[in-house]
């Protein structure tokens, strides 16, 4: 049986539209190119619209001193330098451009006394630099772009699910897709693909991410030929809510230790103070999320295994305007008035640093005409990403990888062919579960798949408990051929799970392959048993490549920064603190 | 799909929705009738120094209406055009709709407030300007009952005309409308230097009260209603004048 | 709190449908979306409803619980002790399957709003107190709450002719920016209908972003409204004043 399917062409094709695909298909559309955006669910609705804190560009409206120098040398120190250089570089010169675009288009900042935009202090950021609105930046970002979207001339597919990439010639071809309503199949046609599918947290339970986090995009590049990089490299959030159990996960943003908030143990004791003297509770993410931890491991845990995290002194009403969306979110969903008292955190899945590899400047991967960017891509954020980096970082490599795919399709401009029998052998692939009753359960496959992860994967690792993980990993991976969604095509959220879980798990060996090779302990990735940061491997990323269906794990040199940017770090205090004479 | 009636009204199920919609209709329906009554079958609102407001202002500059009719139409139409009454009486009277949620029986030929009559409602800020006027009357009506043959005195009625057109005041000065022309129909709030504008800080202070805007529509409603009876009372010499000093 | 709830969850698509009952455990500050995510992991895996951010954030998960409009994320369960809870599709759009309605008419409609077109170029200087007013309606998660139940839409199915408060305060954001210079009036009156809208304040009660759409919204653009077109005396004294 062969499916009749809907088919389309485009110049370019978006997969993923979230802050950084549809800031790719403006830059596209604006360069005159025929462009898609594809989308899991509906317009405006992406992870994206989660980010709370803000976006971070030295912009210097509170603190002059800024500049691309400091945000560029925080984000490398944030990283453990395994992060490309060239990617921090490009990064933290645009990241300001990037937001006054944003207000050209209709973003409404915080303002400050001068009326310029607001920006807020952040963990590990030496400058005020993150811009945003109240704790809901991420809405306004894609916001903002949704009405910029919307009147422009793209097309725009909602709810679609894209399963498989093609390719002629080992160049890229398009991508097939089902419409999430019906079951429907459609075809994309396109010269260049861009893939901003945004990160792959569902493989953890406790997680601050929404359900489209599942890495389909990686998933799907990886398969087609795409090479994965820092794939270990998982952050842990140092604060999700930990009570009650319907809730443990959900972020709490940094915006509360912005604003003042200060972390105790069940003794009350300030415990960063252990850890990072100087930076307290606004070291980086990594730091407070062992700190916690630790605590916790040590008996000093809040009653559900957190720490206190507690604002009560920034009084009700500067609380309830700077955080508005975490006084309702402790007020709704776990009873507790957060202007009055300290309230339960603990660490939670936000962010994955790894991902595709691209070149710093057109985000191009190693297949021809197959570009990424967003949390989907890898470089930037190396061991350990920044607050407020992944917004900044969705717009600067957004824009770029649209402009990546323009340049592309001037330089090969014939509609490449896609091979009708591939298609089809997908269809039948995709469709196969569906309306099946005896076999595995997503489902539970997906819970397992966390459980997993969390007991092998998590915060703290060893090398004896990953080679476990990778071989659960593996037998999982066996049973996932099996599984079944009852129940028709029409919105069938079973079925849309299968595909979403087959992705992780095609990631998650990635991870574990990764964790086990790092031997040592850096940013993100903690090896009980190899507690120290080592030299040798701050000189290597780690990279994955699907050959003969076998994920196989390679070494590659981190590139080396010229010297001009290498004297940065060697001014004794960050550049923006060294030039100003003051102390840090 | 036809799905089965349900109601939406931020409370549970099985709360009195219908409650909110027939009190509008009993209190608006009885100071309806009350005026009519008024202006039929009463002539005057005068005892002393007391007036009613339904009859302010007493002179007619030779226009030949029935007394309590010569003014009454204004206030009248302020409210009916104000828009809290507006909620209430689209919602009491027209059921469109009763409650949040509440399925309404007429599907068709609904235009809003696109059509005659309810497209007069646009009209309201005049019927402010209006009201306005008459509520300098009754401020000087307020000021005449502190003023006794025997000179300057307070008595119940003063109190009672005093507290109503101040609760007039602020019922008219937090209007939509007002709110709107004092600062609320521009969009620049603060000078080159940063600092508020005068017509920001007016609209704060606007902005504030109308938040009160439906409870000062009800009590001030009530306080004329009661001022009028009062009056009414001391005229037919159901009840005697009370004195402080 | 009961061991146990009861759901009864509405199961059907375009051509119809029915309620059905499931019967799971409770847990503590479990909220109407983790009871639904329960089912579909362990009695129902095809159950159908829209979500994502389970934060009250994206404004996916919008439905009709026990008659009430509400986000399925932000609903606990323990408000409605020893109750059956009703969960329902939005009444006023078509339904795809169980709770998922089709909502693309509202991303029609946006579509059709002039864009911001400002009188300069970023960077901006604007003091925090000129954007209170436009961030207060940025706020809003489009989950289309307010367009369910105002009876314009819900009851009268005028879609051609009103917008609904959802537009109404995306056009009351683009109006009162200080540095926007497009002019939408006409497009209220005419084709957005604002003159439908009867200020019943329905919108207002269901919005789970707090907005006061009506009074801050709506009211001010009908005022807008009344300025240019009810009002040429008033017109005039602000033409002299400019
Ligand atoms: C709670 C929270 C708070 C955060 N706060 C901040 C912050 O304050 N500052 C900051 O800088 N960062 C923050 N982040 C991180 C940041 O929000 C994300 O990293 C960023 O938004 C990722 O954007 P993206 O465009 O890469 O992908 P996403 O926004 O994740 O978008 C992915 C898109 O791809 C689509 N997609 C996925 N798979 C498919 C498929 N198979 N077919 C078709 N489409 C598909 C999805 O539907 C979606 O539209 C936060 C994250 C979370 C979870
Ligand atoms: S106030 Fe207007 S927009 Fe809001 S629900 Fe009522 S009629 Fe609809
Ligand atoms: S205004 Fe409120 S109810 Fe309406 S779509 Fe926005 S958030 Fe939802
Ligand atoms: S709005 Fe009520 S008096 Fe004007
Ligand atoms: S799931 Fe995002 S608002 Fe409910």
């Amino acid at each position: 049986m062969s499916e009749n399917i809907e088919s389309h062409s485009y110049d370019i094709l978006i997969i993923g539209s979230g802050g950084a695909g549809l800031r790719a298909a403006i830059a596209a559309a604006e360069g005159g190119a025929k462009v898609a955006v594809l989308g899991k669910s509906l317009l405006g609705k992406a992870h994206t619209v989660m980010a709370e804190g803000g976006v971070a560009a030295s912009l210097g409206n509170v603190d002059p001193d800024d500049g691309w120098e400091t945000h560029f040398y925080d984000t490398m120190r944030s990283g453990h330098f395994i992060n490309n250089y060239k990617t921090a570089e490009v990064f933290s010169k645009e990241a300001p451009q990037r937001v006054l675009e944003l207000e050209q288009w209709g973003a409404v900042f915080d303002r400050t006394p001068e009326g310029k935009i607001m920006q807020r202090p952040f963990g590990a950021h030496t400058f005020r630099r993150l811009a945003h609105v109240g704790d809901r930046t991420g809405m306004e970002l894609i916001r903002t772009l949704e009405q910029k979207i919307l009147t422009t001339n793209v097309d725009v597919f909602q709810e679609i699910t894209a399963t498989k990439l093609f390719l002629d010639n080992g160049r890229i071809a398009g991508a097939v897709a089902y419409y999430r309503e019906d079951g429907r199949f459609a075809l994309f046609a396109a010269k260049a693909v861009v893939i901003a599918t945004g990160g792959w947290g569902k493989l953890f339970k406790v997680t601050s991410n929404s359900w489209e986090s599942t890495g389909d995009g990686a998933a799907l590049a990886f398969r087609a030929g795409a090479e994965l990089i820092d794939m270990e490299m998982v952050q842990f959030h140092p604060t999700g809510m930990v009570w009650p159990p319907g809730v443990r996960g959900i972020l709490v943003t940094e915006g509360v230790r912005g604003e003042g908030g200060l972390l105790r143990n069940s003794e009350g004791e300030r415990f960063m103070e252990k850890y990072d003297p100087q930076r307290m509770e606004l070291s980086s993410r990594d730091v407070v999320a062992r700190g916690i931890y630790k605590e916790a491991q040590a008996g000093r845990g809040t009653p559900h295994g957190g720490a206190w995290l507690d604002i009560t002194h920034r009084g009700p009403e500067y609380i309830k305007r700077k955080l508005p969306g975490m006084y309702q979110q402790f007020m709704a969903l776990a009873d507790v008035d957060i202007t009055k008292t300290p309230f339960e955190v603990g660490p939670t899945i936000h962010y994955t640093m790894g991902g595709l590899k691209v070149d710093a400047y057109s985000c191009a991967t190693n297949v021809p005409g197959l570009f990424a960017a967003g949390e989907c891509a890898a470089g930037l954020h190396g061991a350990n990403r920044l607050g407020g980096n992944s917004l900044s970082d969705i717009l600067v490599f957004g824009k770029r990888a649209g402009d990546g795919a323009l340049e592309f399709i001037q330089g090969n401009e014939g509609m490449p062919r896609i091979d009708e029998g591939e298609v089809q052998a997908e269809i039948q692939r995709v469709l196969a579960p569906v309306g099946k009753e005896d076999g595995e359960n997503p489902y539970a496959i997906h819970e397992r798949l966390q459980e997993i992860m969390a007991d092998h994967a998590g915060i703290s690792r060893t090398g004896s408990d990953l080679e476990k993980g990778l071989e659960l990993i593996l037998e999982l991976k066996e049973r996932s051929r099996n599984m079944v969604a009852p129940g028709s095509r029409a919105f069938n959220p079973g079925w849309h799970t299968v595909q979403d879980v087959s992705n992780m798990i095609t990631l998650s060996e990635a991870i574990v392959r990764g964790a086990i090779e790092r031997k040592e302990s850096r940013g993100a990735q903690w090896r009980l048993d190899f507690p120290d940061e080592l030299e040798e491997f701050g000189k290597v990323n780690f990279v994955h490549k699907l050959e003969d269906g076998e994920v196989k794990t390679y070494t590659s040199p981190v590139p080396e920064m010229p010297k001009e940017l290498q004297e940065l770090f060697e001014l004794g205090a960050a550049p923006g603190v060294a030039k100003s004479g003051k102390k840090e | 799909m036809a799905q089965p009636a349900q109601a939406v009204h931020g409370g549970k199920t099985g709360s009195a929705w219908w409650v909110e919609p027939y009190l509008t209709v009993l209190a608006l329906g009885l100071f309806g009738l009350y005026s009519i009554w008024l202006v039929f079958f009463q002539h005057t609102g005068q005892f002393h120094n007391y007036l009613s407001p339904f009859f302010s202002p007493t002179q007619s500059w030779g226009i030949k209406v029935l007394p309590a009719l010569w003014v009454l139409w204004v206030p009248l139409l302020f409210r009916a055009t104000c828009y809290y009454y507006r909620k209430e009486i689209y919602r009491g009277f027209f059921h469109d709709p009763m409650a949040c949620g509440i399925p309404e029986s007429r599907r068709k030929f609904y235009f809003g407030e696109t059509r005659f009559p309810f497209i007069w409602t646009n009209l309201h800020r005049w019927f402010w300007y209006l009201a306005l006027v008459v509520l300098v009357f009754l401020w000087i009506d307020a000021i005449r009952a502190f003023i006794f043959p025997n000179g300057f005195g307070v008595g119940l009625g003063s109190i009672i005309m005093l507290v109503n057109v101040v609760l007039l005041t602020l019922y008219s000065l937090s209007c939509h409308a007002f709110r709107h022309l004092v600062g609320g129909g521009s969009t620049r709030f603060s000078c080159a230097d940063g600092s508020p504008t005068t017509r920001y800080k007016l609209w704060r202070t606007v902005s504030d009260l109308n938040q009160r805007h439906g409870l000062f529509a009800w009590i001030s409603m009530f306080s004329v209603w009661f001022t009028d009876v009062y009056i009414r009372m001391l005229i037919y010499g159901v009840i005697h004048p009370v004195r402080f000093f | 709190m009961a061991e146990e709830i009861t759901l009864s969850v509405f199961r059907g698509d375009r051509s119809g449908g029915r309620e059905q009952e499931y019967k799971i455990p409770a847990m503590t500050g479990m909220v109407v979306l983790d009871a639904l995510h329960y089912i579909q992991a362990h009695q129902a895996p095809d159950l159908a409803v829209r979500w994502n951010c389970k934060a009250a954030h994206c404004g996916s998960c919008s439905a009709e619980i026990n008659g009430s409009a509400k986000l399925l994320c932000k609903t606990r369960v323990d408000d409605y002790e020893n109750e059956v809870i009703h969960v329902r599709p939005m009444h006023t759009f078509p339904v795809i399957k169980d709770l998922v309605t089709d909502v693309s008419w509202n991303y029609e409609k946006l579509r059709q709003i002039p864009a911001f077109q400002p009188a300069i170029n970023a960077p901006f200087t604007l003091q925090q107190r000129d954007v209170d007013r436009l961030q207060e309606f940025r706020r809003c998660i489009e989950c289309f709450l307010c367009q369910n139940i105002c009876h314009v839409l819900r009851d009268h199915d005028a879609k051609d002719a009103y917008w609904g408060p959802r537009m109404m305060i995306r056009i009351s954001e683009l109006q009162m920016h200080p540095l926007d210079t497009a002019d939408r009036l006409d497009l209220l009156k005419g084709a957005a209908g604002i003159g439908y809208c009867n200020i019943t304040k329905c919108c207002t009660v269901v919005c789970p972003q707090g907005i006061n759409i009506t009074e801050n919204g709506i009211i001010p653009m009908k005022e807008s409204v009344a300025d240019k077109y009810f009002d040429p005396l008033g017109g005039l004294v602000r033409k002299m004043h400019k």
